[in-house]
């Protein structure tokens, strides 16, 4: 909850101010009618799911981009922001979330890009800038420390600091506290709030609900490319942490009773008769940036145990861990009663293990190779597929055809390379190798993340019958809606532990948002 | 016959000078273009080029300076050609810088056929120039401080070159370019501008060592001369890790290796060239070996910049 | 014909068409480098006052269409065609190995060392055998020091194979002259092997059976590349590194066993190279084959039969060269500028292709 105890600048009127802005592109309308006024003085939370549009709004705002209808007001004037340039002469400054700094420079060099090619940079006189501006806002950068050493929170206080000094009056932070660890957001929270005291607007961009309510004056939902609703100050001051949760909830989900029912799921086994496929007991892995410590659970066959958490919490630590390619720093990983710690990564997949990556072109897939490859890219040299070690063309063509029709992967043929398929269908060939063959136990990570409806809810139906199949199904999710819809049991992870284990009841949503908010344990 | 008599510590100083100089200059050329991000696998051959065009002007003028000056010139046009094609329109660095190399080879060889056909003329040898009191120095003095004026320039550029990379806007912007082009040209900088600056400029030093081994070194021009000096000086620039002087410090220390075999003989020592000429290679590997992993080189190496692409 | 006939028959022609614009478009852009590479240099020998047409229809003519040249281009391209076996292992692999030229002179050395020594008591075909085995396993090990810091240190392997190819060439030159030196001449060279002990004639003609050799080897490394699980293990290794990870490959381990197959195979092509042509290796010697190969390799894109028939036209091109450098005053560095030209050229054909489909895409 936005603690609201500071006297805040006496608002003249919105100093920037969207109205009706309509932006399409081919085959989607990202912003429908969106109007919104940002005042001086608070912090103007944007919030909304993946695709809910906030991205196309920021790009209109800092100059990337121009409103296709409607128009954008800054300072009661309709203004046409051409360029980023124009952005910024404007008065909007912009943070994104990923940093925009030259590692290798000292910040003051940094700050002097640009300048005339001979001339030597002015950096005492700089470095005194940034000291003055930094103490003003109550944080301490050191203006020749190089880039590279400092956290990502501490370059990102940076380049609000840059923004400040350009004379930026709306500073937008887009998705600011998505890499961040939560002890850095924590800080970047309370930047905020210094700033907004100085009569600076701000918006923050987040789908993460419980930031919104911890540094938001002022909430906007986006949903679907439109306005879901808002809550004001007031309405913020008034209500409790449970009702405002709620309330935003329903805004960017729609009721709990909607879509998304659990209704549809086959009854739960009692817990105790399940047999333990995959467990984890004290699990610690060494990580610079989040390590995981004292992770332990248990997946039963045909469950599916959900993980979640805001990202970059552990999720893909864990899931690198138990696959295998990660090495551990203490615990043990068992499957099906053996200890699988030591092994290899292909060593536990020929005992059941499956895992479904967040990066599908990047390391789930080859992009170059065609899908009946891709197919078989974790059993290369199978006797089934490679009699010793020549490939047999025909029984790899008849695999890729059976998985292909069984999946309804949308390709031109099975020798089309994988990199030219759809986002979804590229999933589809990753769900298809990993779900068939003798799986036991599968890790999804992110399963749905960047897919649009239709391939969600397939993936999601895939997961589902995984678990119908009787395996064990451990899904890393960063996406709420879809953790309570499939999981039985859920666990939230924050800061690399597990914090608390619970059963998806009707409560769930309660307690896992309080969970990821640090509210309740 | 001592090893360390004077007589011989003067030839390796006076050897290593002159060995040193072309490594200097190429190793300075390859680290201006690493820092702006360019894997300049093409330094051989602007070389070379450099080596012809600097020792034909020579030869038609009878001025080393404008020979050394076509040098650097000859140098530049190959790294044109590199700038077009790898930073404008991003072709494979390697894959070009290959292509130039083997280019230049055929290219200076066939004109030199052409022009003198079997015949090797030569050069008058270079007039130098003698810095008043420091040339008296025993040893030091008839190595650096009474050379021609172009081993001066080598020199000098190094603390240009200091000076450039620490104290101008070119200097980050060049350190930008190589590390986070994104930030280069979200501050307003053209990146490709910037870059091809620096490929052009490594065209430039090349060119002039070439022209130096040409004019200075060996007097003659003969096929492939560089003998993969350009490649010595790529590794020197990946080794001193973004400082001129340690380019400095490495192009003296193998142009050392180089010369040995002169000193040792003075020395009275004989050991077979065949086996000094293997040292340099040798020493490389040894600190790869030992200090490989540090190597470091800029993050956007080797990559090239599209605006936009995340 | 009912209509659904027809639009049938329509889709099959249709399919048909575009399977033949394929093609000649595969053609075209894998012809047209090498005719627009000739063109090119078609000029340059104009600037120098020679006529292509007649330089190429010399070459052409000593080179092709003349007995001893065809025998010599063919004989020549045993050699080549290790070094393209042995450079498409290793770019298929994501492995630049530019250390060719060390590893096939050390192959070369130690096989023009050994073999007249060891036909004093084995016979020819042994002697044969094992040199092979040698200069083969010369070349291997000239690679595990840039292959161990490539695979465990992550050093890049472009400098590391350039210095060991220097000092490896500085090495066999130290072992020719102080070594291995032939004491009943006074050339600085090794001992020669006598023709009758070097690797057979084919069926009469003066074309070695290196070349039998230089084909093989190509044709299983493209078969082994393309339709083994391990050359697809090192193709995923190559096409990328983090999904090779993923699916579980052991890639420090095949990235050794990828410097040790290409090196091998260098060090192969020296041995061949002096057991059917070359009988010794002189001081100073070095062809400096393997970077001239490279763009070869490239324009066929790292397919075996693609790279057999561009090994044939640089043969072709360098043997003819070779005549037409005494006939008519162009020496063979030319053949070097064409290649140089080749592979630009074969750079620009691929960034218009990509251009060409990114607008398509849109």
């Amino acid at each position: 909850m936005a603690s609201s105890s500071a006297p805040r600048v006496a608002a003249a009127g919105p100093v920037v101010s969207l109205r009706n802005v309509t932006k399409r592109f081919p085959g989607v309308v990202a912003n429908d009618r969106v109007t919104i006024d940002i005042m001086p003085g608070e912090v103007h939370v944007l919030l909304g799911e993946n695709g809910a549009g906030k991205s196309t709004l920021v790009g209109m705002l800092s100059g990337l981009q121009k409103p296709d209808e409607g128009e954008i007001v800054i300072d009661g004037m309709p203004v046409d922001i051409s360029s980023p340039r124009q952005a910024l002469d404007l008065g909007i400054g912009t943070v994104f979330q990923h940093s925009m700094l030259v590692p290798s420079l000292s910040l003051v060099d940094n700050f002097a890009l640009g300048g005339a090619w001979w001339r030597r940079p002015d950096r005492e006189g700089l470095a005194r800038r940034i000291g003055e501006q930094a103490t003003s806002i109550g944080i301490r950068i050191d203006p020749f420390a190089l880039a590279g050493d400092l956290s990502l929170g501490e370059q990102q206080q940076v380049e609000i600091v840059r923004a400040l000094m350009r004379g930026t009056r709306c500073l937008i932070l887009d998705e600011a506290t998505a890499m961040l660890t939560p002890r850095d957001a924590e800080q970047l929270g309370e930047l905020m709030r210094r700033l907004v005291k100085r009569g600076i607007a701000i918006v923050f961009i987040t789908h993460k609900l419980n930031e919104a309510l911890a540094y938001g004056d002022r909430i906007s939902v986006l949903r679907l490319g439109r306005n879901a609703g808002a809550l004001g100050p007031e309405a913020l001051a008034a209500a409790d942490n449970h009702d405002a949760m709620a309330e935003v909830v329903r805004m960017m989900f729609g009721s709990a009773a909607s879509e998304h029912t659990r209704g549809e799921r086959r009854p739960l086994p009692a817990a105790s008769e399940l047999r333990t496929v995959l467990e984890a007991t004290n699990l610690s892995v060494d990580d610079k940036s989040v390590p995981l410590s004292a992770i332990s659970f248990a997946v039963g066959a045909g469950e599916i145990f959900g993980i979640a958490g805001i990202d970059g919490n552990g999720q893909k630590q864990l899931a690198e861990v138990l696959a295998g390619q990660r090495p551990i720093a203490g615990g043990q990983i068992a499957l099906n009663g053996a200890d699988i710690g030591r092994m290899t990564v292909g060593e536990r997949r020929n005992r059941g293990l499956r895992y479904v990556t967040d990066d599908r072109l990047g390391e789930g897939t080859v992009a170059a190779f065609p899908v009946s490859t891709n197919l078989l890219l974790k059993q290369i040299g199978d006797v089934r597929f490679w009699t010793r070690g020549l490939e047999r063309p025909a029984a790899i063509a008849d695999h890729a055809r059976k998985h292909v029709s069984e999946y309804d992967v949308r390709t031109p043929g099975i020798e089309t390379p994988v990199g030219k398929l759809s986002g979804g269908n590229i999933q589809k060939v990753v769900l298809a190798r990993e779900l068939s063959g003798s799986a036991e136990a599968v890790i999804f990570s992110k399963p749905t993340y960047g897919l649009d409806v239709q391939n969600i809810r397939t993936s999601r139906r895939r997961i589902q019958e995984a678990a119908d199949f009787g395996r064990a199904v451990l899904l890393i999710s960063t996406d709420l809606e879809e953790i309570l819809e499939l999981a039985d049991r859920i666990a939230v992870i924050s800061q690399g532990k597990l914090v608390g284990t619970i059963a998806n009841d009707s409560e769930a949503r309660q307690k896992v948002g309080e969970m990821m908010s640090g509210i309740a344990q | 016959m001592g090893l360390f008599t004077e007589a011989f510590l003067t030839s390796l100083v006076v050897g290593a000078v002159a060995a040193g100089i072309p490594l200097l200059l190429a190793g300075l050329g390859e680290q201006l273009s690493e820092k702006a991000g360019v894997l300049n696998i093409g330094l051989e051959g602007m070389m070379l080029v450099g080596a012809y065009c600097g020792f034909l002007a020579s030869f038609l003028t009878g001025s080393p300076a404008l020979g050394f000056l076509a040098g650097a010139g000859g140098g530049a046009v190959v790294a044109a050609i590199m700038a077009i094609l790898c930073v404008r329109l991003g072709l494979n660095q390697i894959v070009i810088g290959i292509a130039l190399t083997l280019g230049a080879e055929g290219m200076t060889s066939l004109l030199h056929y052409v022009q003198f056909s079997k015949t090797y003329p030569r050069l008058d040898a270079v007039e130098t120039t003698a810095i008043p009191l420091l040339s008296q120095l025993p040893v030091l003095g008839d190595a650096f401080f009474n050379r021609p004026p172009v081993v001066y320039f080598a020199l000098i550029m190094v603390g240009v070159m200091i000076y450039l990379y620490r104290s101008t806007h070119l200097g980050a912007a060049l350190q930008a370019a190589g590390d986070k082009p994104a930030a280069l040209d979200a501050a307003g900088v053209d990146v490709i501008a910037t870059r091809s600056f620096a490929v052009l400029g490594a065209g430039l030093f090349a060119g002039l060592g070439g022209a130096f081994m040409a004019i200075v070194g060996a007097g003659i021009f003969v096929p492939f001369m560089t003998h993969g000096n350009g490649f010595i000086g790529i590794v020197l620039a990946m080794l001193a890790r973004g400082k001129p002087l340690w380019v400095l410090f490495g192009a003296l220390l193998f142009g050392a290796s180089l010369s040995m075999t002169t000193a040792l003989q003075v020395a009275g020592v004989d050991i077979p060239t065949d086996i000094i000429q293997m040292l340099p290679f040798a020493m490389v590997m040894l600190v790869l070996v030992l200090a490989g992993r540090k190597a470091s080189l800029p993050l956007a190496l080797g990559s090239s910049y599209v605006r936009g692409a995340r | 014909m009912s209509v659904e006939d027809i639009s049938v028959a329509d889709a099959t022609d249709r399919a048909r068409v575009d399977r033949l614009r394929a093609a000649i478009h595969m053609i075209l852009i894998t012809v047209g480098p090498v005719i627009a590479a000739l063109a090119l240099g078609g000029l340059i020998l104009i600037a120098l006052n020679v006529n292509p047409l007649e330089y190429y229809a010399y070459t052409l003519r000593r080179g092709l269409f003349s007995p001893t040249g065809l025998q010599a281009t063919l004989t020549r391209m045993g050699p080549l065609l290790l070094i393209a076996a042995s450079l498409i292992v290793a770019f298929r692999a994501g492995i630049w190995n530019l250390g060719g030229d060390g590893q096939f002179l050390l192959g070369a050395v130690i096989v023009a060392a050994s073999a007249p020594l060891m036909t004093a008591f084995m016979p020819v075909w042994l002697v044969l055998a094992l040199c092979m085995v040698m200069g083969a396993a010369l070349g291997a090990l000239w690679s595990v020091v840039p292959a161990l810091l490539r695979a465990y240190h992550g050093v890049n392997e472009i400098i590391t194979t350039l210095m060991m190819s220097f000092l490896g060439v500085s090495l066999a030159n130290v072992l020719v002259k102080l070594a291995f030196l032939d004491p009943s001449t006074t050339t600085p060279q090794t001992r020669t092997l006598p023709v009758d002990d070097r690797l057979p004639r084919l069926f009469g003609t003066t074309t070695s059976s290196g070349l039998i050799i230089g084909l093989v080897t190509i044709i299983i490394v493209h078969l082994m590349m393309t339709r083994t699980a391990f050359g697809l293990k090192l193709r995923v290794v190559g096409a990328n590194a983090k999904a090779a990870v993923h699916a579980g490959l052991h890639v420090p381990l095949l990235t050794v066993a990828v410097f040790a197959i290409s090196a091998a195979l260098t060090g192969l092509a020296g041995a061949v190279d002096i057991l059917g042509t070359q009988g010794n290796v002189r001081a100073d010697w070095n062809p400096a084959y393997s970077l001239m190969v490279v763009p070869l390799v490239f324009l066929a894109r790292f397919n075996g039969f693609g790279t057999i028939a561009f090994v044939f036209l640089f043969s072709v091109l360098s043997i003819g060269g070779e005549s037409a450098a005494r006939k008519l005053g162009v020496p063979n560095y030319f053949s070097l500028v064409v290649v140089a030209i080749l592979l630009i050229v074969f750079g620009l054909t691929e960034y218009l292709e990509q251009r060409r489909q990114t607008i398509a895409r849109k």
